[in-house]
């Protein structure tokens, strides 16, 4: 017996092991975790799969409301035929359906020409326009053409662009400009929270106060004067706001490398001859990391919720190109008469802030020293 | 107490002299003028212009007569809403603002704080889980969802509220608005609640309370929820300045004729004198409601002294 159990030495469990534990026994924080990645799969691949293109304008479908079964809706039908028969410029004499396919014969009192079929093509309607025939003193066609169908799960916007394509590209924007200015924040924050608290001194003190002014003027004025710095360019905008957002990383980092500095085993370590570097790797980036982590994984939502505001005002994320709060911005202004052009973006948007938010109190709770 | 008071007024003007300073030279750095966006405006007038309003001087020479100005309570004319001073349009605009966010800060105190307590005493049933459901809720759903989903549900489905405009300050108008500002103030002033609650029910002054035999309101209300307050005390000073001085995406969406919506615009159309005015103004309220808490902080913890 004894020797089975000292056969196989019980492993300690490292902090991260220990932490991870944690976390798998949270319910919703796992989850939310798992609805993330399937979030960011959704938007990275779903435009893929999706046969709209989130640009394409389908002038048939504008502001078409949501729906499971494929359009067009026979009541569309005719509507769609007059107004390619109408550029045309002849007149419907008869149309019916068979099918698949739509006959229509149309009248003119000159001869009509074959090459008309072509509007049916060009509407979105309708897909391989053939003529059928002709009368005998060329004023007379038929022609006929299949029924293109096309399914809007999400609707269409003002100018006829499908909502599905149009909300996982906003997706795919919003989260990578999340995760882009978080680990911008980041970065700076850590780098210049580290080399305050562990430089210390008269160096510490002028770095901090340079903080505490930041952190007077209003934040909204700070990232105004970003874009009116950087334009409209996205990708630098966002750049500048992940530059705006390490002030608090910074303070946190700078509390923490304070504290671990004093503890006894740094100064243990100093004592048997550690040198500086040793001592950062081993004992301060280590202990720093669970707080960041945490931090980031709040600083995220934030950074989403600013862009989705800031394209709310119609300074972040320019048409064509779309993000959540684009296309929210858009949907508050059409409540009234459409509202999926709210409620869906609406619901991505919210439903990712709320697993950010569990998976940020799981870290928390996992990783929070306090708590053992 | 008197003195230590306005020792912190004396303070407060280096640290606004800062702000507007760094305000000042930041908005001037930025490329464009005031006069740039307007159209068909001749180079002649546009110098003209310029010249008018003493854009050409030096900047350091603008900067103290700001600075004058300012000292003499005048903000300037506003640049591109030539018809109004700066001082005008806060006159029309800030009691508006004032008056939402006045409201919806008493709203999220009161209803906050019997929130937060009726989840402390309930801690991990129903009640507690409720609370917390609403006030993540609150604290995730941004203001520029919650406000077109109220004007979409009591505004467009049930007509029960005006989906927007100011109405000349008619009481079913502020409702939407009041609620949006008001929603993620409940949201945090519960769980601070809630956890500072729970924190005071543990201390030991609350157990001799019980066992005195003192009936359960009075250990809650007289004892528990003195000590409970004070976080909630810290959040009212930043909470109150930001939302006295208007929210831009409340304004912009109930169309409210608030301040709040003039910053950004300011901003954007460099209309230098309202973006000081408006920095100052948010400086000014800031400094104000720190000021106040910190008082309140003394007369609320007789622990809390100022000498």
């Amino acid at each position: 017996m004894t020797d089975d159990v000292m056969a196989t030495p019980i492993a300690g469990r490292s902090l991260w092991g220990d932490a991870w534990a944690r976390l798998k026994a949270n319910r919703a924080a796992m989850f939310s975790l798992y609805y993330l990645i399937a979030m960011a799969v959704i938007c990275v691949v779903g435009p893929y799969f999706v046969p709209h293109q989130y640009t394409t304008i389908y002038a048939d479908y504008v502001r078409t409301a949501p729906s499971l079964s494929s359009y067009p809706k026979p009541d569309m039908i005719e509507t769609a035929l007059a107004e390619a028969v109408k550029r045309m410029r002849v007149d419907v004499k008869e149309w019916h359906q068979e099918g698949e396919r739509v006959f229509v014969t149309v009248a003119s009192s000159k001869a009509v020409d074959e090459r008309n079929a072509r509007y049916l093509d060009r509407s979105d309607t309708f897909d391989d326009a053939k003529v059928e025939g002709k009368s005998a003193d060329g004023r007379e066609m038929t022609m006929s053409a299949s029924v293109k169908q096309q399914y809007f799960f999400f609707g269409t916007d003002n100018t006829g662009r499908d909502m599905l394509s149009r909300t996982l590209m906003a997706g795919r924007i919003s989260l990578a400009i999340g995760l882009l200015a978080g680990f911008v924040a980041v970065t700076i924050g850590v780098v210049y929270g580290a080399t305050a608290g562990f430089v210390g001194g008269k160096t510490d003190e002028v770095m901090m106060r340079i903080v505490d002014v930041l952190y007077s003027l209003p934040f909204i004025f700070f990232v105004i004067m970003l874009v009116v710095f950087f334009g409209r360019n996205f990708v630098l905008m966002f750049l500048a706001v992940g530059a705006v957002l390490w002030l608090d990383m910074a303070r946190i980092v700078r509390g923490q490398a304070l504290s671990i500095r004093r503890q006894e085993y740094v100064q243990a370590a100093e004592a048997l001859g550690v040198r500086t570097r040793g001592i950062l790797m081993r004992h301060v980036i280590p202990n720093l990391l669970g707080p960041v982590v945490i931090y980031m994984t709040l600083l995220v939502p934030q950074v989403i919720i600013l862009e989705s505001f800031l394209s709310f005002l119609g300074l972040g994320v320019q048409e064509p190109m779309t993000s959540w709060g684009v296309l929210i911005s858009v949907g508050a202004k059409n409540i009234g008469t459409a509202n999926w052009l709210l409620l869906f973006p609406a619901f991505f948007l919210v439903s990712t802030l709320f697993a950010l938010n569990f998976v940020g109190d799981g870290l928390r709770d996992a990783l929070d020293p306090k708590d053992r | 107490m008197l003195l230590y008071v306005l020792r912190r007024l004396l303070t407060a003007i280096p640290t606004l002299f800062v702000i507007v300073t760094l305000a000042f030279f930041l908005i001037r750095v930025a490329p464009g003028g005031p006069f740039n966006q307007e159209r068909g405006l001749s180079p002649e007038i546009k110098a003209n212009l310029e010249a008018q309003f003493g854009l050409n001087d030096p900047l350091w020479l603008q900067y103290a007569h700001y600075l004058n100005n300012l000292l003499h309570g005048n903000f300037g004319p506003s640049y591109n809403l030539p018809d109004f001073t700066v001082g005008e349009l806060f006159a029309k605009g800030l009691p508006i603002s004032i008056q939402l966010g006045a409201s919806a800060l008493i709203l999220a105190l009161i209803l906050g704080t019997l929130l937060g307590t009726v989840a402390a005493l309930n801690q991990n049933k129903w009640g507690d889980y409720s609370v917390i459901a609403l006030a993540t809720a609150g604290s995730t759903i941004p203001t520029f969802v919650i406000a077109p989903i109220i004007q979409l549900v009591f505004g467009l489905s049930w007509k029960l509220l005006p989906i927007g405009g100011w109405g000349d300050g008619a009481l079913l108008n502020k409702i939407g608005p009041v609620l949006t500002l008001a929603l993620p103030q409940i949201a945090i002033v519960a769980r601070l609640m809630r956890g500072s609650m729970i924190e005071s029910l543990r201390s030991h002054h609350i157990r001799t309370a019980r066992a005195l035999g003192l009936s359960d309101w009075s250990v809650v209300v007289r004892h528990a929820l003195r000590g409970a307050v004070l976080p909630i005390i810290s959040f009212t000073g930043p909470a109150a300045a930001a939302l006295l001085t208007g929210s831009i995406i409340v304004e912009t969406i109930f169309a409210i004729p608030g301040i709040g919506r003039y910053f950004v615009d300011a901003a954007l159309n460099r209309d230098y004198t309202l973006v000081m005015g408006t920095v100052v103004v948010i400086a000014l309220f800031t400094i104000v409601f720190n000021l106040i808490v910190d008082i309140m902080y003394a007369v609320v913890d007789p622990r809390v002294r100022y000498d």
